[in-house]
């Protein structure tokens, strides 16, 4: 059976209520400033490792390298994420959260910035030079550990509040399919409630008893593989928010239509069935996993390349029918017809180019024994910072351009636009040469997450140095755009002139049928489930039962 | 669901060559031995020093130039330190942790895997060229992670 979707005439062009407006703020400028003080982190180790400068002797490499990943990829995404994601579901139901909903967005916001206090203090006091993948046996304080299980029940809560946003919508729209956002937003929230869990398990049942020291020893293969289970559901997290962008507001800013409602939403499920079930291929060279296993792994991770194809031809379809529309003509035509000199535009634009790479190297790293070529090495960095370092921040850049004005009431000015046009041609002039020279590096045995050295003048260590000084140039290049960044939303927030700002919803150009099977979530939930039990419940039984003798804490650094 | 037909062929096209290529993949773990290193032997990584062989590091000949390397990975450094075997060699590395984790690479070879207590690792690779191979780790494992490393020479 399929039903149309309601008509969105209603709610277009509502702005987002003050009180929600407030919440989701409060959220993307906690994101932000860890993105600040990340990026000096990050700028830091660059200029290091590129041999330019020494740190201070009260500071080490690896204390910044732990605050750069721990602030950049889990604060500056979540925090960032989830107060978009609120922003969006409020526009797309009436313009506001309702009571319950306010409430418990905030319960989120109060634990997640306790718990990111508790792990940036512990990390400053260098008690948590763990790095963001906090491998055990390395052991930090305890207040590390808590502080991140707080970051993960925050944004649970956060999860709920949308949740409950979607019910009442459903209630209030019964036989109606949801609007596209919201059906991500839930689809997001369903992938990290249950990609979490084994982390939370991992944190709660084996860590923090451990780094207390009520258990002597833990068992590391079985922390690696719960991680795991979380760590790569954590990289479609960062994603699916773009997507959402990319998808939803994209068509709306470059004035053309949502391509289709449901190859969108089956995007989604897919992405909620196959991000998950895949762990394995971040342990492809580790013992104690056997290849078959391994290779089922790869199997379910490949598969994303589908949701990934109907992506890239959803986006082209999007540019082309409106640069067309605009008058474009002949076989490239409509492409010079795309709003080029608007940032909204822009900036996601450049990030879905590097995403192209991106995903190309994404095949390669997960490719079994391939991954034998590339593994920990730099390669591996570059890798993921032209994924969510450029694909995914370049579209929260953009983001951010048209939302922290919708939030506060401001509009982007002709002049804020170009400081960000700056903005976005800085990032990406960094990110390629920084990766560029990670990529190159990487192919020749340089190794990831590691201070300068050159092996003891190994000949082939010290053929690495080159690329090490344009990973340095490109990092200080990042750090100006951070700081601009920074600086244009700090206008955007105070001082930008009062008006109305648009929140780009896309809409299809006619109505589409939707097959009414897409919004069953107990058939979706019910398959993930299926999935996990067939990836992971042999494995992770054997790694209980037959587990290899335990390891106590270590403090190296 | 209304699929555009250029998306019906696109979308084909990319399966098509995604299902190939899984099945070139397996073939290559499977039918032509390729697989990532998988080992399943355990150990004590509290008892590593006392347990044989990897009490006593080092190269053992067990063949006409074929040898196996037992090596211990420790915060931070390699055991034994120094390694040498003729052109031609096939080497056969074993290697475990007593502390955390760490990494095991050969840069330009095929050579890299994790080393994690209580397992051990093992790879296998053969020698071809004579040179001074840099065997560095590859995890972060503590402040002196930047100068684990030792060398494999080959003459």
């Amino acid at each position: 059976m399929v039903i149309a979707r309601k008509e969105e005439i209603k709610i277009s062009h509502a702005p987002i209520a003050p009180a929600t407006a407030k919440l989701s703020l409060a959220y993307v400028w906690v994101a932000y400033v860890a993105f600040g003080l990340a990026a000096l982190a990050g700028m830091l180790q660059g200029m290091v490792r590129g041999g330019i400068m020494e740190l201070p002797s009260w500071t080490n490499y690896y204390q910044i390298l732990t605050a750069h990943g721990v602030l950049m990829a889990l604060i500056f995404t979540t925090f960032f994420i989830v107060g978009f994601i609120f922003s969006g579901v409020a526009r797309t139901t009436g313009g506001a959260l309702h009571g319950t909903a306010l409430k418990l967005g905030w319960i989120g916001w109060i634990l997640m910035v306790v718990g990111t206090a508790m792990a940036v203090v512990t990390i400053l006091r260098n008690e948590a030079s763990v790095l963001y993948t906090f491998y055990a046996p390395l052991k930090a304080s305890p207040y590390f550990y808590i502080g991140a299980a707080l970051l993960v029940v925050g944004s649970w809560i956060a999860g709920i509040s949308v949740f409950t946003s979607y019910r009442k919508w459903r209630r209030e729209n019964k036989g109606q399919m949801s609007p596209l956002f919201l059906f991500m937003a839930v689809t997001t929230y369903i992938m990290w409630i249950i990609a979490t869990l084994p982390v939370a398990a991992e944190v709660l049942f084996q860590l923090i008893p451990w780094s207390l020291g009520l258990t002597p020893t833990i068992n590391v293969m079985l922390s690696r593989t719960l991680f795991w289970f979380f760590g790569h559901p954590l990289v479609y997290f960062w994603l699916m928010p773009a997507y959402m962008a990319w998808y939803v507001c994209i068509p709306r800013i470059i004035g053309g239509h949502v391509f289709s409602d449901s190859l969108s939403r089956l995007a989604f499920i897919l992405l909620l069935l196959f991000s998950i079930p895949v762990g394995f291929h971040h342990q492809l060279m580790e013992p104690g996993i056997s290849a078959g296993w391994k290779m089922i792994h790869v199997t379910l991770t490949l598969i994303v390349v589908i949701p990934s194809l109907m992506t890239a031809f959803s986006m082209f379809a999007i540019f082309e029918t409106s640069g067309r529309k605009k008058g474009g003509v002949g076989l490239f035509g409509w492409f010079k017809k795309l709003p080029w000199t608007d940032v909204r535009f822009f900036a996601p634009f450049v990030g879905m180019l590097f995403f192209i790479p991106g995903g190309a190297g994404g095949i390669i790293n997960a490719s079994n024994q391939i991954n034998a070529v590339v593994h920990n090495t730099i390669w591996v960095t570059g890798h993921f910072h032209i994924t969510v370092g450029a694909a995914v921040a370049m579209t929260f850049f953009g983001v951010s351009f048209w939302l922290v004005p919708a939030l506060t009431g401001r509009t982007l000015t002709k002049t804020a636009n170009r400081m960000a046009m700056v903005q976005t041609v800085f990032w990406a002039v960094g990110m390629f040469l920084m990766s560029l020279a990670m990529h190159t590096m990487g192919l020749q045995g340089a190794p990831r997450r590691t201070d300068y050295t050159t092996y003891m003048d190994h000949p082939l260590a010290l053929g690495w140095m080159d690329y090490q000084r344009v990973m340095a140039f490109g990092g200080g290049l990042l750090f100006v755009s951070a700081i601009l960044m920074i600086l244009i939303l700090l206008y955007l927030t105070f001082y930008a002139p009062k008006g109305n700002t648009e929140y780009p919803i896309g809409e299809t150009e006619t109505k589409q049928e939707v097959p009414r099977i897409l919004e069953r979530w107990p058939v979706w939930v019910g398959l993930v489930a299926f999935l996990i039990i067939l990836a992971y419940g042999y494995p992770i039984m054997e790694q209980i039962q037959h587990q290899a003798p335990g390891s106590p804490p270590f403090k190296t650094w | 669901m209304h699929l555009h037909r250029f998306e019906k062929i696109w979308l084909m096209l990319g399966a098509g060559g995604l299902a190939l290529f899984i099945v070139l993949l397996c073939v290559n773990a499977f039918a032509m031995g390729m697989a990532p290193p998988s080992n399943m032997e355990m150990i004590d990584p509290e008892k590593v020093m006392e347990t044989p062989p990897f009490d006593k590091p080092g190269l053992k000949q067990v063949g006409d130039k074929e040898f196996d390397a037992y090596m211990t990975a420790f915060a931070f450094g390699f055991s034994p330190t120094k390694m040498e075997v003729a052109v031609g060699s096939t080497v056969n590395f074993h290697v475990t942790s007593p502390d955390v984790i760490h990494g095991f690479q050969i840069p330009e070879t095929n050579v890299n895997f994790m080393v994690l207590p209580g397992h051990i690792s093992s790879a296998t690779y053969t020698f071809d060229e004579p040179g001074e191979y840099l065997i560095l780790c590859n995890e972060y494992c503590g402040a002196g992670h930047q100068v684990m490393a030792t060398t494999i020479i080959v003459k």
